[in-house]
C-alpha cells in the first residue's frame, strides 16, 4: 500500500507540474482504483510474470500498466488463485489436545477442513494382545481421559459376555453409580471448556470446583483421582468405603444449583446464543450416516441411548429421560448435555437409594481374586491368588461387540478370544473417531471461529480418536 | 442489514427459550405444557416486547454479572497448595515403598507376582538365598517413570511388601533420579511406614 501511495505521489508531483490543477481530480481518481475495492486476484498478479502488449486493460492496475507498456505487458488471462491453506493446531489451545486441522480458506470462510490425526497414537489395541485381561484395564482409563470409568466399563461387560458370568447386584449399582459420575465429570469438562473456547472463562472455573469433589469420590473409592482401574471383569476392585455414598447423596443435593448458575450464565446469554445456534446444523440424516452417537446424534433429535435401546448393568432396573434436540444445532447439544448432567444426577440419587448389600465380585475364584483375609488363610485362594496375578484367567473362544453410552457416545468393543489368557484382538470403537470425521461437512461454510465451536460440541478427545 | 442480524438474534432466543422450556418438562411436567412449534411463530406484543427489553437492556448479561459478582464475594475453594493440601483417602495410589517387619526384617520375598502382574513392566527383580538361607531379593528396581500407578502390584503382593504409599510430591530434576532401587524403596518404607500401617489397617475390612 505504501508503495502504491508514493508511487501516486510521485506521478501527482509530474502531474501538477504539466498540467495543473486538472490533473489533481483524475489522479485522486486512480488511488481510489487503487487502493480500493479490487479483487485480490487482480494484486495478486506477479508483475515479474509479463508479456508483450495486448493485456485486457481492465486486469492491469493503471500504474502497472504505464510501467509494463514501456517495456512488456501484463499477462492476459486472470490467475486462478488457490484458497489459502491454514494450519490449525496441534498446539492450539482450542484444538483439545493434539489436533491438526488443515483448513482450506476462502477469506475467513471454511471451504474446507482435513483433521490430521495419530498423533497421540499409542498403539493401545495392539499392546492389550499382549497383556492378561487384568492388565489390559488400566490402558481404558487412558483412552479418553475424561471419562474413565466408562470406558472400564465397557471392557468389564464385553469380558464378562465372553466369560459368560454374572456380576452381583451390588457390584452393578455401584458401576452405574461411578458411571454417571463418569457422564457428569466428562459433560461439565466438555460445556465448559467449549465455553471457554467461545469465550466465557467463569462457568470453566465452577465447574472445576465441582470436578475436583468428583474426583475426589474417584480417589476414594479407587485410590487414584483419574485413573481408576476400578470397575473390573467380574465386578469392581473394592467396596465402597463407609460414608462416602453419603458424601455422594449431599453433592447431588447441591449440584442441581450448580447447573442452574452454568446455565444462567451461558443458556439466555446473546454471545453464547450468537456464537451456538445454527452452527454446525447437523440433520437427523446425517447424523446416522456419519455414525455418530451420544449427544451428537440425539442432539439432531434421534431418540437413541444405549442406556435405553441396549440396557446393560441395572439401566433397566431405573428411572431417567433421554433428551433430544430439534434443530441438530451446537445449541442444541449443549442443552442436550445440560439436560443428561441433571438426568445423571436422579440416576445417581436412585442408585444410591436402590443399592443392595452384598458381594462386588463375582463369586468364582477363577475369575476373581480372593480376599486378603481368605489369601493369608486359606491354601487354595493363595493358589487362585498366584495364578490370576501371573497367568490371569483364560477366556473361552468367542467374538463380541459389546458396547456402552459413554459420555461422548457409543463407546464399543469388538473382543475376540482364541481361549488363552490374552484377547486375541481388540478393536475399540470411539466415539470422538465418528465425530470427527463429520468435521469437514459440519464447518463446511462457516467462519474460522466456527470451526473452534465445533470442534467444542463435538467433544473431542485424542487420547480416544488416536488410540 | 441491523434488522436482520437482530430478527435473527430474536428467533434464537424463542427457539433457545421454547427448548429450555420442553427441557425442563421432563421430570415436572407432562410434555402437553411445552408450547408447540406453531405457537412458536406466532409472537403476540407482550412477548415481542419482552424480547425487545431483553435485547435493549441487555438483562441476560446484567444478570450473569450479577451472578459472577456475588460468587466473587463468596468464601474461595482454592486451597494455598504448598502449605494447605486437599484430603487423601487411605486408598491414594502414590509413590512406591518396599515395608519391613517390626523386627527389621524386610517383607518382600521376592516372589515376582508384582513383577509378573505389572502392565507397564515396570518392577525388575533379581532374588537368590540369603546367607541365613531365606529368598530375599538382591535387585528390586521400579522404574517410576514407566510405572502407570494402577495399584497392581500392592493388590498382588502376598505379604503387604510392596505399597504405593501417601506420598505424590516426589519430583526430581532428572530421570535418573526416578529410577527407584531397592534401597530408595526399603528408605520410603521407613520414612512413611506410619501412615501407611494407619492406611492398611483401614483398609483391611475392604481388602
Amino acid at each position: 500500500m505504501a508503495v502504491l501511495v508514493r508511487a501516486a505521489r510521485s506521478k501527482l508531483r509530474s502531474a501538477w507540474q504539466l498540467e495543473g490543477t486538472a490533473a489533481v481530480s483524475q489522479l485522486s481518481e486512480s488511488i481510489t482504483k487503487q487502493t480500493g475495492l479490487r479483487s485480490l486476484s487482480a494484486l495478486a498478479i506477479d508483475p515479474a510474470v509479463r508479456c508483450p502488449t495486448g493485456a485486457r486493460q481492465e486486469d492491469v492496475l493503471p500504474s502497472r500498466r504505464n510501467y509494463a507498456t514501456s517495456e512488456v505487458a501484463v499477462s492476459p488471462k486472470k490467475k486462478e488463485i488457490k484458497n489459502f491453506t491454514l494450519n490449525f493446531g496441534p498446539q492450539h489451545p482450542a484444538a483439545h489436545g493434539v489436533l491438526r486441522l488443515v483448513l482450506e480458506m476462502n477469506g475467513e470462510v471454511v471451504e474446507r477442513a482435513e483433521p490430521h490425526i495419530g498423533l497421540l497414537h499409542r498403539g493401545t489395541e495392539k499392546l492389550i494382545e499382549y497383556k492378561t485381561y487384568l492388565q489390559a484395564l488400566p490402558y481404558f482409563d487412558r483412552l479418553d481421559y475424561v471419562s474413565m470409568m466408562s470406558q472400564e466399563h465397557g471392557y468389564s461387560l464385553a469380558v464378562e459376555k465372553l466369560l459368560n458370568i454374572e456380576v452381583p447386584l451390588r457390584a452393578q449399582y455401584i458401576r452405574v453409580l461411578f458411571c454417571e459420575i463418569t457422564r457428569l465429570l466428562n459433560h461439565l469438562l466438555s460445556l465448559t471448556t467449549h465455553a471457554m473456547d467461545v469465550g466465557a472463562l467463569t462457568p470453566f472455573l465452577w465447574a472445576f470446583e465441582e470436578r475436583e469433589k468428583m474426583m475426589e469420590f474417584y480417589e476414594r473409592v479407587s485410590g487414584a483421582r483419574m485413573h481408576a482401574a476400578y470397575i473390573r471383569p467380574g465386578g469392581v476392585a473394592q467396596d465402597m468405603p463407609l460414608g462416602l455414598s453419603e458424601d455422594i447423596f449431599a453433592f447431588t443435593q447441591q449440584f442441581a444449583s450448580r447447573i442452574d448458575e452454568i446455565e444462567e450464565m451461558l443458556t439466555n446469554n446473546r454471545i453464547w446464543k450468537q456464537r451456538l445456534v445454527d452452527i454446525g446444523v447437523v440433520t437427523a440424516e446425517e447424523a446416522m450416516d456419519w455414525g455418530f452417537s451420544g449427544p451428537m446424534l440425539r442432539g439432531s433429535g434421534i431418540k437413541w441411548d444405549l442406556r435405553k435401546a441396549s440396557p446393560y448393568d441395572v439401566y433397566d432396573k431405573l428411572e431417567f429421560d433421554v433428551p433430544v434436540g430439534t434443530r441438530g444445532d451446537c445449541y442444541d447439544r449443549y442443552l442436550v448435555r445440560v439436560e443428561e448432567m441433571r438426568q445423571s444426577i436422579r440416576l445417581i440419587v436412585q442408585c444410591l437409594n436402590d443399592m443392595p448389600t452384598g458381594m462386588i465380585k463375582a463369586d468364582d475364584r477363577k475369575i476373581t481374586p480372593p480376599s486378603r483375609s481368605q489369601m493369608k488363610q486359606s491354601m487354595e485362594s493363595l493358589i487362585h491368588h498366584f495364578k490370576l496375578y501371573t497367568e490371569g484367567y483364560h477366556v473361552p473362544p468367542g467374538a463380541t461387540y459389546t458396547a456402552v453410552e459413554a459420555p461422548k457416545g457409543e463407546f464399543g468393543l469388538y473382543l475376540v478370544s482364541d481361549g488363552s489368557n490374552r484377547p486375541y484382538r481388540c478393536k475399540i470403537r470411539a466415539p470422538g473417531f465418528g465425530h470427527l470425521q463429520g468435521l469437514d461437512f459440519m464447518s463446511k461454510h462457516h467462519m474460522l471461529a466456527d470451526v473452534v465451536t465445533i470442534i467444542g460440541t463435538q467433544d473431542i478427545v485424542f487420547g480416544e480418536v488416536d488410540r | 442489514m441491523l434488522r436482520v442480524a437482530s430478527r435473527r438474534l430474536l428467533q434464537a432466543e424463542s427457539a433457545g427459550f421454547r427448548w429450555v422450556a420442553a427441557s425442563r418438562d421432563f421430570h415436572s411436567t407432562p410434555a402437553s405444557a411445552a408450547p408447540t412449534p406453531e405457537a412458536r411463530e406466532q409472537k403476540d406484543w407482550s412477548a415481542v416486547l419482552d424480547k425487545s427489553m431483553n435485547t435493549l437492556f441487555l438483562t441476560e448479561l446484567f444478570r450473569g454479572m450479577n451472578l459472577a459478582l456475588k460468587h466473587f464475594f463468596d468464601k474461595k475453594v482454592t486451597i494455598n497448595y504448598p502449605f494447605e493440601k486437599g484430603p487423601l483417602s487411605p486408598r491414594f495410589r502414590g509413590e512406591h515403598a518396599l515395608r519391613r517387619y517390626a523386627t527389621g526384617e524386610e517383607r518382600c520375598i521376592a516372589c515376582k507376582l508384582c513383577e509378573a502382574v505389572c502392565p507397564a513392566q515396570a518392577i525388575t527383580i533379581e532374588a537368590e538365598a540369603r546367607e541365613d538361607g531365606s529368598r530375599r531379593t538382591t535387585r528390586y528396581d521400579i522404574d517410576m517413570t514407566k510405572c502407570i500407578y494402577c495399584g497392581f502390584c500392592q493388590e498382588a503382593c502376598p505379604v503387604d511388601a510392596i505399597v504405593e504409599g501417601p506420598n505424590f510430591e516426589f519430583v526430581t530434576e532428572t530421570h535418573e533420579e526416578l529410577l527407584y532401587d531397592k534401597e530408595k524403596l526399603l528408605q520410603n518404607g521407613d520414612r512413611w511406614e506410619t501412615e501407611i500401617a494407619e492406611n492398611l489397617r483401614t483398609e483391611g475390612l475392604y481388602r
